[in-house]
């Protein structure tokens, strides 16, 4: 019973630092920003007067914080559809027992390997539509060889922002609903962002192939045979047995690709930069560009607050469902 | 009623020749749509600066030539050019040593979460868990503050590269503790206990039976941990702020921003900072997608 204790004292001992660790750096970090956020620090010397919600009212009056978000929303759900569908798509096609599957895995997951400032360079020069005077470069150059030229179009340079237009017939509807401020380019999605997604879809549409994949190779054949045999058609059984069965996998993959592209930075920062009118801006780099350039320390504190909400809101509940699911096993 | 179900059959037979044939053309048409990035990397960056017109991007190189390659690495003193092996050796110095660092404890955690729980200690992983999660902005400014006030050869650790790896080391902890345990998870707690009734000690355990059995998990870890320090931006940037001590991905990302540098020197550059972490990828492919399917939660 001695040993037992100098054991079980020694395995709190050797836990102890890195709960420390991560008690102050995370926890205690994050209460500092929080508290930074409530005070006037918006300078090189610290201010720590107390002001309230200041901080926050005036971000969310900012023009250029509100195209943020917009820009965000509308990244987050493009982003996680091109990455479900396509990650899927190519997890059901690669489990139809392929000659060569491995390569072609491969080819599918190798670009998670790569950072995405790589990626955001190569993109950039991918997407550079050209000008007028040295003509096409890049995927148009490419259109144009192949006899596509007709999809040539500016990419993230230009600046275009899709929505509804408030004086079509959905958008007069809208007006009749009280809601014409869904019928503005506040709600909407810039042709800068439909770019990022493109690079990032690239980039990280393997991972949910990965994913699909390994909970396909987990329903058993037999229970795909019993359907055939009850007369179930290809697509009922996709429909009716695998989707259902895969839900939990979809699940991670929304967290996961999810909180991935709420933090988006470095694609940005590499790739568009905040682009004409923010097209591109992202609240991630707003709040680097704010603390770290601007020196307005308390201002870039209440940004990573909201960033930090946004991510928590999807995190803590899926943390405590899978923690609470690995207890019941 | 034979012949019926003879035709039947040849026309489901037919039809799924028609049906495998489409899927390898889908599957091998958006394999070419994946490879179009590294193919335009891998020509560009070969090409002699001679060849280096924009309308001719698509075009494969005459030879073989590696100017860009030695101008991305050498840089060019003339044009204030930076080159990039500088800040590809702080990256070495950088990810070598953060991922055996944050590897080791990550095992000692797990070993500690799984074999030897303490009340609390399911309370505790969670909590450790959601550091991996959080929006790094959100302890960037203290980290800042915290960094240069702790001392470091007559300065602070803020702006060097040993203040890089602690950071990646604490902030690696949460998915390095998460891969181990899960892993140790799967170790019969039969084994332990057996080894106790004969005398084994907490370390002794950990050395002796654990530590062996580890080899695999602590290649996913290093892999996991190798990649994401490598490829890391945010932290590199908002650390070190001198060019001398800073890795690739920022020294990659000031080339490209200059407006002077031509477009086959970023190309260049670029597959220059993908080479580790792919290399990484060819060689323990396998071992890289545990790692990723771990960082899932649900491996």
């Amino acid at each position: 019973m001695g040993r037992l204790t100098w054991e079980r004292i020694t395995a709190i001992l050797l836990i102890t630092p890195s709960a420390l660790a991560v008690a102050v750096f995370v926890y205690g970090f994050i209460a500092f920003t929080a508290f930074t956020s409530f005070t006037k620090w918006n300078s090189l010397i610290p201010d720590f007067t107390l002001v309230g919600f200041e901080n926050y009212a005036k971000l969310f009056a900012n023009q250029r914080f509100q195209i943020d978000m917009r820009n965000t929303v509308g990244f987050t759900i493009l982003f996680l559809i091109a990455c479900l569908v396509l990650g899927f798509t190519l997890a059901f096609l690669l489990d139809q027992r392929i000659k060569g599957e491995g390569i072609l895995r491969s080819i599918f997951l190798f670009p998670m390997a790569i950072s995405f400032i790589v990626t955001g360079v190569v993109w950039r020069w991918l997407l550079n539509p050209g000008s007028e005077n040295l003509g096409s470069t890049g995927v148009n150059l490419l259109f144009d060889k192949i006899g596509l030229s007709f999809l040539k179009w500016g990419w993230f340079t230009d600046p275009v922002v899709w929505h509804i237009p408030p004086e079509s017939g959905i958008g007069q509807f809208l007006q009749q609903l009280g809601l014409s401020g869904l019928a503005s380019p506040m709600v909407g999605v810039s042709a800068g962002v439909v770019s990022l997604v493109l690079a990032a879809t690239w980039q990280m549409s393997g991972y949910t192939m990965a994913m699909y994949l390994a909970g396909l190779r987990g329903i058993p054949d037999e229970l795909r045979e019993a359907a055939r045999v009850d007369g179930a058609s290809e697509l009922q059984i996709l429909w009716h047995i695998i989707l259902p069965l895969l839900r939990p996998i979809t699940l991670s993959a929304v967290i996961i690709l999810g909180h991935i592209s709420l933090k988006i930075y470095d694609l940005v920062v590499a790739m568009t930069g905040p682009g004409i009118g923010f097209s591109t801006d992202v609240p991630a780099f707003f709040m680097w560009d704010t603390t770290f350039r601007g020196n307005h320390f308390a201002r870039g504190s209440s940004i990573a607050m909201v960033l930090l909400i946004m991510v928590a809101v999807l995190i803590i509940p899926y943390l405590v469902w899978t923690t609470k699911t690995e207890a019941e096993l | 009623m034979t012949t019926e179900s003879n035709r039947v059959r040849g026309t489901t037979a037919g039809t799924q020749r028609w049906q495998r044939f489409s899927i390898y053309v889908i599957l091998i048409g958006i394999a070419i749509l994946y490879l179009i990035p590294v193919y335009l990397l891998v020509i560009t960056g070969m090409k002699s600066f001679a060849e280096v017109s924009q309308a001719q991007m698509w075009d494969l190189p005459s030879g073989i030539y590696f100017d860009s390659f030695t101008k991305a690495w050498l840089g060019d003193q003339k044009e204030g050019l930076r080159g990039l092996g500088m800040n590809f050796w702080n990256s070495i110095y950088l990810s070598v040593p953060a991922t055996i660092l944050s590897a080791l404890l990550g095992s000692i955690n797990g070993y500690i979460l799984t074999k030897w729980k303490f009340r609390g200690s399911d309370v505790l992983f969670p909590l450790l868990l959601f550091g991996m999660f959080i929006p790094y902005q959100s302890i960037l400014i203290p980290l800042v503050q915290v960094l240069s006030k702790i001392p470091w050869f007559g300065g602070s650790l803020y702006g060097t590269l040993p203040g890089l790896i602690f950071v990646h080391v604490i902030y690696g902890l949460p998915i390095t503790t998460l891969i181990f345990r899960n892993y140790y998870a799967a170790i019969p707690n039969e084994l332990i206990e057996a080894s106790r009734i004969d005398g084994a000690t907490i370390f002794s355990i950990y050395r002796y039976i654990l530590f062996p059995l580890s080899l695999p998990g602590f290649v996913v870890v290093m892999i996991w941990q190798f990649t994401s320090v490598w490829n890391d931006f945010l932290f590199a940037v908002t650390v070190t702020g001198n060019p001398e001590s800073q890795p690739i991905t920022v020294g990659l990302n000031n080339l490209a921003g200059s407006y002077i540098v031509e477009w086959n020197v970023q190309m260049a550059g670029s597959l220059l900072a993908a080479l580790p972490t792919l290399a990484v990828y060819i060689f323990l492919g396998r071992f890289f997608m545990r790692g990723l399917l771990a960082g899932s939660l649900k491996g």
